[in-house]
């Protein structure tokens, strides 16, 4: 497969990225800074089984100029693209984001309005004919919960809007894949106390790329999750209230 | 708390700095969320910040830790600075040469990535210690040894680079060629010289991925010092296990086991699959290492491995027997564990080793785990732990007389001029290690030249070395 992802720098994508490169797959890295990406495309290659060494461009979530030269690059290089694959995303606590109402704009624009944008990019420039888009949301979009509502907010919204493109062009052959993850512990979680079920980054890819593979169109990992706020969301709400969730 | 006649512990032990229930109770808290702690489980509030890009990381941090296998102290913050870096997830490969082997790789990447990538291509980690768990970093920090010791040395003689950022924030490169100094006072150096962010090792090239093994039972000391060094001379991997519960005549009986890799002839056609590993789901009741328990397990292990001609095993179950029970150290209860290895010089003589082991079953301190290597030759690193000699290593559940315990070894491992291993190590004094350590002054001058304020350091170094807590 060819695949591009946005993310492989760093965290669940790293994972992803090692797991497709040792199995062959051809990658196409993007992410924010250049030396960072150069920095992983050799260790991909190293890890690869045959692959040749993974090409690169920079592409930032926060600055939608940079998404349409970055995937024309990644366009070039592969010839033809099977897959896209977004691992990268913002993060910061509730108390952080309270504070600070610059940064939750920026967090909210990041993971939400940037996302999408570079999803519908991806969508009409690489996949017009089909392949998969695979996109990280996350458990936190499936109910609005204390510790994480701004975060969650945008999750949320990114998880309907997977949904809604995965009913509408799945027919047309894009297979649309949302991965909800429950606590991994990343460097995006460092500093947090890691609950119960907490996950590692590479059972996650694992998780990750089975889904890709399958077209499955949602996937919670570590799979316990999908248990976990399926009793969540069935909680009515004197209860959410009431607990620190 | 317990003082030996003679020696005043004028440095905090960890313990001293604790909250003041845990100080007045047994030396150590038991290990929660907010705290950090070794392999042995001995807890110091803490807490890791786990980063991809250490060089970012390491800025204004006082010390890195990589999958804190360490058993006591090394890997625990100062009190002063409860945040410690991880490393692990910097593991990225930065270059490889498939014909030299020579491996450059980030200071998180653990000898566990390396087997599952490298195994089947052929290489292998020059120097390993007893679980794959464990990163390049650490490794080097530690200058660790493995079952070759006798004939490969410790790791530090395979590492060819380290690039580290030192304690004023610049990022030095040092090798043999530049900064030899820094590089070895690095090598064993405990992470008090630098954050160690990057490795270059020299891989060993390997027939194929499987290794030959003989094992023999042994029912002496005297036996067994003999053996290991009639071993050493045909065998490239050796190490043997003691029961040091048993006295008299059976003192010092055990099993030797020897190795190597098998040739491609040899070998099966299959490579090593997976092994399925168990768990250690909670932490067991303290009964569980009682010294009855310690009889009859040390009586099984003893009756159980007779002695076998070669045959060929999987590489995990002999380099790392231990790694296929994930969390063993919780058997030891919530009180936790340490070790007491220590190296005991040739020149102090067989003599030397029955008596440390009488000394230990006199005491009755029931270990379950008691692994006897002899040594190579010392290493270039400064702190380095082996010598020329025996190394023997002691599991001790944590009691109320561990440290009078840890005390009476350390006077004896002083009084015949051997050391003991700092990864290893929790409850030795301060006064005790200066003893052992006459290489400590060069070693301080330097790590004083990279870092005059005394910055970088550990909760293990504010009790050993005097760092300010």
């Amino acid at each position: 497969m060819k695949i591009v992802i946005l993310g492989a720098t760093k965290g669940i994508g790293r994972a992803v990225a090692r797991r497709l490169a040792a199995r062959g797959d051809q990658l196409f890295l993007l992410g924010r800074d250049q030396q960072d990406l150069e920095r992983s495309a050799g260790d991909l290659a190293i890890r690869g089984s045959q692959t040749a060494r993974p090409g690169t461009a920079v592409c930032d979530l926060g600055d939608p100029r940079t998404f349409l030269p970055a995937l024309d690059a990644a366009a070039a290089a592969l010839s033809s693209v099977d897959c896209v694959v977004v691992t990268a995303a913002d993060f910061g606590t509730q108390d952080a984001l309270e504070a600070d109402l610059e940064r939750t704009r920026q967090l909210l624009d990041v993971n939400f309005t940037n996302t999408i944008v570079f999803c519908e990019s991806a969508r009409t420039r690489l996949l017009a004919r089909g392949g998969t888009l695979c996109v990280l949301s996350s458990v936190a979009g499936d109910r609005g919960r204390k510790p994480v509502v701004l975060y969650g907010a945008a999750k949320a919204g990114l998880s309907y809007y997977l949904e809604g493109l995965d009913h509408k062009y799945r027919l047309d052959g894009l297979r649309v894949v949302c991965v909800k993850p429950g606590f991994v512990k990343t460097s995006m979680t460092s500093g947090l106390k890691p609950p119960p079920f907490a996950g590692e980054p590479d059972g996650v890819a694992a998780d990750i790329v089975r889904a890709i593979d399958r077209g499955q169109p949602v996937v919670y990992t570590p799979r316990i999750w999908r248990l976990v706020m399926l009793v969540i969301r069935l909680l009515p709400r004197a209860v959410m209230r009431r607990i620190g969730f | 708390m317990r003082t030996t006649p003679g020696i005043t512990p004028k440095i905090p032990r960890y313990t001293l700095y604790l909250p003041r229930e845990f100080a007045e109770t047994l030396p150590v808290p038991v290990a929660t969320s907010s705290t950090l702690s070794g392999w042995g489980r001995l807890a110091v509030p803490g807490e890791e910040i786990r980063s991809e890009d250490l060089e970012r990381a390491t800025r204004g941090a006082v010390l890195t830790r990589g999958l804190a296998r360490s058993y006591g102290d090394s890997s625990l913050p100062p009190p002063s600075h409860p945040r410690v870096v991880a490393s692990p997830l910097a593991d990225r490969l930065l270059s490889f040469d498939s014909q030299t082997g020579v491996l450059r790789a980030e200071a998180g990447y653990s000898i566990q990535s390396l087997l599952q990538l490298f195994l089947p291509r052929g290489w292998f980690t020059p120097v390993s210690p007893g679980t794959q768990f464990v990163t390049l970093g650490g490794m080097v920090a530690a200058d660790v040894h493995g079952k070759n010791h006798h004939c490969d040395g410790s790791i530090g003689r395979h590492v060819r680079a380290i690039r580290m950022r030192t304690a004023s924030g610049e990022i030095v490169e040092c090798s043999r060629g530049h900064e030899p100094d820094l590089f070895r006072a690095t090598i064993g150096g405990m992470g008090l010289t630098g954050h160690i962010l990057e490795v270059e090792l020299q891989l060993a090239a390997i027939p194929s991925p499987w290794i030959l093994s003989e094992r023999q039972q042994i029912g002496d000391i005297d036996e067994f010092l003999s053996a290991l060094k009639d071993r050493a001379a045909h065998w490239p991997f050796t190490m043997g296990w003691i029961d040091c519960i048993s006295r008299g005549r059976h003192m010092g009986r055990g099993f030797l086991q020897c190795g190597r890799w098998a040739t491609a002839a040899e070998a099966p056609r299959t490579p090593p699959a997976p092994l399925r590993r168990l768990s250690v789901p909670f932490v067991c009741p303290s009964w569980l290492t009682s010294q009855f328990v310690g009889r009859v397990f040390n009586e099984v292990v003893y009756r159980w491995n007779t002695s076998k001609g070669a045959q060929i095993i999987h590489p995990e179950r002999f380099f790392y027997p231990l790694d296929a029970i994930r969390h063993w150290n919780r058997l030891y209860g919530r009180r936790g564990f340490t070790q007491h290895q220590s190296v005991l010089p040739d020149s102090a003589g067989r003599e030397a080793v029955r008596q440390l082991l009488k000394l230990l079953t006199d005491r009755g301190a029931a270990s379950f785990l008691c692994v006897i290597k002899d040594c190579g030759d010392q290493g270039e690193g400064l702190l380095s732990f082996p010598m020329r000699g025996t190394s023997i290593a002691l599991d001790l559940p944590v009691r109320a007389n561990t440290q009078a315990v840890i005390d009476q070894l350390n006077e004896f491992v002083v009084s015949v001029g051997g050391r003991v291993y700092l990864a290893k190590d929790a409850f030795t004094r301060a006064d005790h290690y200066r003893a052992m350590e006459p290489r400590l002054d060069a070693w301080t001058a330097i790590r004083r030249r990279w870092d005059p304020a005394g910055r970088l350091r550990s909760a293990q170094s504010v009790r050993l070395l005097g760092d300010a807590p």
